[in-house]
């Protein structure tokens, strides 16, 4: 075999697989191929060797600082407006709401003077949807809430984790997650309960926190949202609900099939 | 290994629950974003622009558009090599403006100065300090960012997205807008470049071991 090409070398150290075996002998015999796949090597550490100054831990901070005023605002699904932090007050009042009109619509049956069966059951419908995205949206948010915890990473050397923003979110999930726990208790959706009640203690853990952690009182956390599973459970709920969902949106007449597979889980 | 993978995922359906609250109004939603890929974005950006202003610049501009285009996020796809191809095509734009205006500034001093235009390639050569000025890992940073500057933006951002990245061929291709071979090309073109930029440097390196003043 004649000497390779640098644009050969190139393309073996690319681990391109035409003609590498051939290739891979020639540089076992060929000194000079191998001199020249070092040189080549060299451009490489040459490349690693530029730094990249470090922007500082509050890079991140930084940044969200100096674009959050020139980022408009996002106008939101009317169900997911209801649910964001800021509107708490104003979602909890609406989730009372909805859920009185629930039981309400439990109790139209097609016996009741000037109801016909085809409108008590389409109100029923709407209004087991509404629940069904309430519910979802609360999962969501609770989700959001474990995954940072789970997922932060205190620095080495830092004494306080400061986790006072998450500790808020908590506190306010905690009443939504009461609400619609005593709702699945009522309508006998046992596998919500469960789920539901599972997650009211790690967020109950985590609201009764102080603002600001030590990193072996964080750790503990992290691990007790871990050892409970809670997150798996959580997205295994949400999906469930989701299915639910799309399945009501292609299905126009729906049994309470929703509730016994989520009893299942 | 497990453990990454798992955390890696963990990652990616946050960022996936950070993107639906963002796009149902909950801006403080898009923070958790912001402040999660930021360092990443701005080694991209760092190394395409090859200076702390441009690239926070572009980390801010990427994460802006990021923003205004979140609708069209799959969710399916990752967040955080979403919004690094936003940083990198936004990059590309800024060198190739920043290459138009050098230019533009060049061409009537070269013309004043009767000198004819030449080849990149010759340029790197030519720029080249002697072997003897070339010493030290330092010197060797410094010439390797000059002959980075030489590369035209598309090189530069093969070479970026592939060696430090390791980005695939394809990908690299969707940035340049080209096809994969094409692609390839331009990644081997830019480590042509930067091979024959550092060649007297490697040959004072050489010299110095052979004379047995470097170890």
């Amino acid at each position: 075999m004649k000497h390779a090409t640098e644009e050969e070398l190139f393309a073996y150290r690319e681990g391109d697989a035409k003609g590498r075996e051939a290739m891979a002998a020639h540089l076992k015999e060929c000194g000079e191929c191998q001199a020249e796949l070092a040189r080549l090597e060299e451009v490489f550490a040459a490349l690693d060797a530029l730094p990249v100054p470090d922007p500082g831990e509050d890079y991140g901070t930084r940044v969200w600082r100096q674009i959050a005023p020139r980022l408009p605002e996002k106008r939101a699904r009317w169900w997911q407006a209801l649910f964001v932090p800021q509107r708490l007050a104003v979602a909890g009042v609406m989730a009372v709401l909805v859920l009185a009109a629930f039981f309400a619509g439990k109790r139209v049956g097609p016996g009741n003077p000037g109801s016909s069966v085809t409108e008590a059951a389409s109100a029923e419908k709407v209004r087991e949807r509404v629940l069904i995205v309430a519910v979802g949206d609360h999962l969501g948010k609770s989700e959001m809430v474990l995954v940072e915890l789970s997922n932060a990473q205190p620095t080495s050397g830092q004494k306080l984790i400061n986790i006072a923003a998450e500790q808020r979110r908590a506190e306010n999930l905690v009443e939504e997650n009461r609400l619609y726990r005593q709702t699945a208790l009522e309508s006998g959706d046992n596998g919500m309960v469960s789920t539901l009640d599972e997650l009211e203690r790690v967020l109950l853990d985590v609201a009764n926190s102080p603002g600001e952690v030590t990193p072996a009182q964080f750790d503990s956390i992290q691990k007790r949202i871990a050892e409970r599973g809670i997150l798996l459970k959580v997205r295994v709920v949400r999906q469930e609900l989701r299915t639910a969902e799309t399945g009501r949106k292609s299905q126009p007449a729906q049994t309470d099939s929703t509730t016994r597979e989520r009893n299942k889980v | 290994m497990r453990a990454s993978s798992e955390q890696a995922e963990g990652v990616a359906i946050g960022d996936a629950v950070a993107v639906e609250r963002t796009l149902a109004g909950e801006r403080d939603a898009y923070r958790v974003l912001v402040e999660r890929h930021s360092q990443y974005v701005y080694r991209l950006a760092y190394r395409m622009t090859g200076n702390r202003e441009d690239a926070e610049e572009v980390v801010q501009e990427a994460f802006l558009r990021a923003y205004q285009k979140l609708q069209q996020f799959a969710g399916n796809a990752n967040f955080g090599t979403w919004v690094y191809r936003i940083a990198a095509n936004y990059a590309i734009d800024r060198l190739r403006q920043r290459k138009s205006e050098d230019t533009r500034r060049e061409q009537p001093r070269r013309i004043a100065e009767g000198e004819a235009e030449t080849d990149p390639l010759s340029e790197v050569r030519d720029a080249a300090p002697s072997p003897e000025r070339l010493a030290g890992s330092a010197q060797l940073a410094a010439k390797m960012k000059q002959a980075l500057d030489t590369l035209t933006p598309a090189e530069r951002t093969a070479i970026v997205m592939r060696h430090w990245d390791g980005c695939g061929i394809e990908e690299i291709a969707v940035v340049l807008k080209s096809n994969t071979s094409a692609a390839k090309n331009t990644v081997f073109r830019a480590v042509q470049k930067l091979r024959l930029a550092l060649q007297p440097f490697a040959e004072a390196r050489g010299a110095a071991r052979a004379a047995g003043t470097e170890s």
